[in-house]
């Protein structure tokens, strides 16, 4: 091949790479504007603090995010108070405890539990687990905020466990054996020694996991009843965020007030996302440089 | 067995089907300092982790034989590994401190064995004086360990191993990772060490082996070649593979 060919061809692909890096980033800024761009419309009929501070989300007469951001917050917080502890101990047990070959026949089995479709799992909430929450706390209607946040607690988890393991493997063998050396046994070694060193990655697993739950829309739509009421507890229906866009998308006039503020709500989750992933990079990063 | 702290009877060693330790008779004795020796691979972390049961992390490790420090059975069935332990302390070639603070360091060990919290402050500081260490840190306790230099860290290791008061303390090549001076002070804390402790140490250096023991054991492919006082080992080995490794002939 000669010098004028092989510069031809670096030069296309570097063209091609180059193409494709700045449509992803065109995108991406698309929607940023889109979002934005319609959220200012709806801030020109309606003004911030009523938007905030409201209690009602009745569109056409009042537009509030409290009651939806609430009812998100009733179901990431459930979420994650099931699927934390359970994902980290998971994690620590697949690294620590269980016997190779265990290990190598569970680790794919949670990372499949990624492939799940939402559908399904909200599916399962409307057919399984809602029913049996009835049954158990003795109401009528199981779809609420407890069955979302099981769900969501499912999804979540393959995310939390993967992460959470790569932060417990990262640490060093010669902290373990230096803390058995001592006399301490294996549950210390873990709880006092192996988790605190591997925290800044577990906290980037919740956060990443969080970040999933957040954003989860399908399983939340189908399983927690989407009443607009603010939610006083774990057994209220509500509805979130994304099942609010999800629902009042199809319906809305083009243009219209309702229309715009289903822009301003997601900008709203645009934000607590991005700012969750963000927190969660940032003490992945710390992690890497504690290690390197 | 007067004077006689640790013993190895009939040891054989097996990671999965490789024997690693061949029928090692060995007797260590009390308040004195004994040098592992022997070319790389010959099995001498091997052995000294056999005494404090290392091994029990590796499941591919098979022991066979008896250990003993005094009457006690370390592979007995009802003795605490936890408790071996704390007997026998342990120092690793690189040192290791937790990511913790430095005074954590220490107060880890001490709180793992649930000393008295009113006592801990005392033991911490008498522990880092008897390393050597108290005046270089006594103002920054609180500073993560990794902070310090790697022979400060090694002499923190040491200290939180000493804080436990074993009767033994074990070092697989403490100095290896060192500098001179570094290395020089911790052969220093070596010998004040072994009026209260008993010492076994692995070293690759033969002037340092010269220097901190009292008998050195020469290993060489899993084996136990030769066992004497520091003085007949290097002035006049009795073995000929000993004598070549003495004189640098192999190694
Ligand atoms: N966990 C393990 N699994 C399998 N084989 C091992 C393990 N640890 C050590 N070995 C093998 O046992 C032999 C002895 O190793 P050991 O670390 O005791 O040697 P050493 O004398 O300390 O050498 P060095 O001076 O290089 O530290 C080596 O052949 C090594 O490959
Ligand atoms: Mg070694």
């Amino acid at each position: 091949m000669n010098t004028v060919k092989r510069e031809q061809i670096d030069s296309l692909l570097k063209f091609a790479f180059k193409g494709a890096g700045l449509l992803t980033i065109t995108l991406l800024g698309g929607i940023f504007f889109m979002l934005f761009a319609n959220s200012i419309l709806f801030f020109l009929n309606v003004p911030p603090l009523d938007f905030f501070t409201g209690s009602q989300w009745d569109p056409e007469n009042h537009y509030s995010i409290f009651p939806l951001l609430v009812s998100t917050f009733w179901v990431a917080l459930g979420s994650m108070l099931i699927a934390v502890p359970l994902g980290i101990f998971s994690a620590a047990y697949l690294s620590e405890m269980a016997p190779k070959k265990l290990q190598i026949v569970l680790k794919p089995i949670i990372e499949m539990l990624a492939a799940i479709p939402s559908v399904a799992i909200g599916f399962l909430g409307i057919v399984l687990v809602g029913p049996g929450l009835a049954q158990i706390f003795g109401i009528q209607n199981g779809l609420n905020a407890l069955n979302g946040s099981i769900l969501l607690a499912v999804m979540a988890l393959p995310t939390i466990v993967t992460i959470s393991e790569d932060a417990i493997n990262a640490v060093p063998k010669s902290h373990r054996e230096a803390s058995l050396a001592l006399g301490a046994n294996k549950w210390e070694t873990l709880f006092k020694v192996t988790i605190p060193a591997a925290f800044p990655g577990l906290i980037a697993a919740v956060m990443l996991g969080l970040g999933r739950a957040l954003g989860e829309t399908m399983t939340v739509l189908m399983a927690t009843g989407n009443s607009a009421a603010i939610p006083k507890g774990f057994l209220d229906s509500v509805r979130t965020i994304t099942a609010t866009i999800a629902i009042e998308m199809g319906e809305v006039p083009y243009q219209t007030t309702h229309y715009y503020s289903l822009f301003a709500i997601a900008a709203i989750l645009f934000l607590i996302t991005l700012a969750v992933n963000f927190t969660g990079e940032f003490f992945a990063n710390r992690l890497r440089k504690f290690h390197s | 067995m007067d004077g006689i702290k640790l013993r190895a009877e009939n040891l054989n060693l097996y990671f999965g089907q490789k024997q690693i330790l061949k029928n090692i008779n060995i007797e260590f004795p009390k308040n004195q300092v004994t040098s592992l020796i022997g070319p790389s691979g010959c099995g001498k972390s091997t052995l000294l982790r056999s005494f404090n049961r290392m091994h029990d992390l590796s499941p591919d490790a098979r022991i066979e034989g008896k250990l003993f420090l005094d009457e006690l059975d370390l592979y007995g069935r009802k003795n605490s590994v936890t408790d071996i332990r704390k007997r026998i302390g342990m120092v690793f070639q690189k040192p290791n401190p937790l990511p913790k603070s430095i005074y954590e360091n220490l107060s880890y060990a001490l709180n793992i064995h649930n000393y008295p919290k009113q006592d801990i402050p005392n033991l911490i500081e008498a522990a880092l004086r008897e390393s050597f260490l108290w005046d270089e840190v006594k103002d920054e306790m609180k500073k993560p360990a990794v902070k310090l230099s790697g022979g400060q860290q090694q002499r923190l290791c040491i200290a939180r191993t000493v804080v436990l008061r074993p009767e033994v303390i074990l070092m697989d090549e403490p100095c290896s990772a060192l500098d001179p001076i570094s290395t020089k002070k911790i052969e220093e804390l070596i010998l004040k060490l072994k009026e209260d402790f008993t010492i076994v140490i692995v070293t690759h250096n033969m002037q340092q082996a010269q220097r901190i023991s009292n008998k050195v054991a020469f290993m060489y492919l899993g084996e136990l070649i030769e066992y004497d006082t520091s003085d007949t080992i290097f002035k006049h080995p009795n073995n000929e593979l000993t004598q070549r490794y003495i004189g640098g002939y192999f190694g």
